[in-house]
């Protein structure tokens, strides 16, 4: 259904935004020596107990009424734990929500990550109150990104402007392309 | 560090040209596009519907629209939706919507300011 890793990647953050979440932060290691992917998810939205996180795990539980909703962390889960790895979730009410899922990066049956760059761009220009902070490691490098500096530096200009997204675009895709060694 | 000092230079100055022709002030906005993106928007390409918006409100050199998402919106069968408002609070719902649809309402709803009544949806969301 989630042919990307980064489509994955673009519920969790949601799910942050739904939980009220003012700050959420990504990171991303490819460990090729070791043959894992790592993704990790923490945010300050307002957690759950561990009667809701329990929940979570049920794909037929849902808060809204949106049918979809309640999938997406099972599917999630189900792609890590299928290609050699583990799936976790910590979360502590009023304080957030950490996701890790983690699993072997070469198995053949793992999901492409896909257009990362463009899960970053929709959720950054779209939710522009809330802080995105990624870092993606792998051999080639580290990158760091902070919306809040972009927000900083823009002031009143929106971060849908268009020569902000044009921007952001190239900015994104152009470094995400410099350390991405896995496909 | 080098290469992120650049990225600060080049975004200020975009930001100097921006403000001088900026026609947003205190969140004023000519449009607001707003995309449901909870997990069953997702899975049938509302990324990929925003992304194309963003992509026509590039190539259109538009400076007073505003995209935003909501988690969460009613029925699943008429996703990815699209909800195009005006300054004067006017709504309109596009629903089943790909990237080429997307472009298609930034070009009429967005530019010419005519609503594209064959994405139209009339489904309450809530």
């Amino acid at each position: 259904m989630m042919e990307e890793l980064s489509l994955h990647i673009m519920d969790v953050l949601q799910n942050s935004l739904a939980a009220g979440a003012r700050k959420v932060e990504l990171e991303i290691e490819e460990d090729m020596d070791g043959d894992r992917l790592r993704i990790k998810v923490r945010d300050n939205g307002k957690g759950m107990t561990p009667e809701e996180l329990k929940r979570v795990w049920d794909p037929f539980y849902t808060t809204k009424r949106d049918i979809g909703v309640g999938l997406g962390i099972p599917m999630f889960k189900w792609v890590a734990e299928h290609c050699d790895g583990s799936f976790r979730m910590e979360s502590h009410p009023g304080e957030g929500t950490m996701l890790e899922a983690e699993m072997r990066l070469g198995h053949i049956d793992r999901p492409p990550m896909g257009d990362l760059a463009g899960t970053v761009l929709a959720m950054v220009v779209s939710s522009p109150q809330v802080r995105f902070v990624l870092r993606y490691k792998s051999r080639k490098g580290d990158f760091f990104f902070d919306s809040q500096e972009v927000r900083e530096i823009l002031g009143d200009v929106p971060l849908s402007n268009a020569e902000v997204i044009k921007f952001l675009k190239e900015y994104l895709s152009e470094n995400l392309a410099k350390v991405m060694e896995a496909a | 560090m080098a290469e992120k000092i650049k990225t600060l230079d080049q975004l200020r100055k975009i930001r100097e040209e921006t403000r001088k022709k900026m026609s947003i002030r205190e969140g004023k906005y000519r449009f607001k596009v707003t995309i449901p993106m909870g997990t069953s928007g997702i899975v049938v390409g509302a990324r990929e519907v925003m992304k194309a918006f963003l992509d026509a409100i590039e190539e259109h050199n538009l400076t007073d629209v505003i995209v935003t998402q909501t988690g969460f919106m009613g029925s699943r069968s008429i996703q990815p939706v699209a909800i195009v408002e005006d300054d004067k609070g006017n709504k309109i719902t596009y629903g089943n919507l790909t990237p080429d649809k997307a472009k298609e309402i930034v070009e009429r709803h967005i530019v010419k300011g005519e609503v594209v009544q064959g994405y139209v949806v009339l489904t309450p969301l809530e």
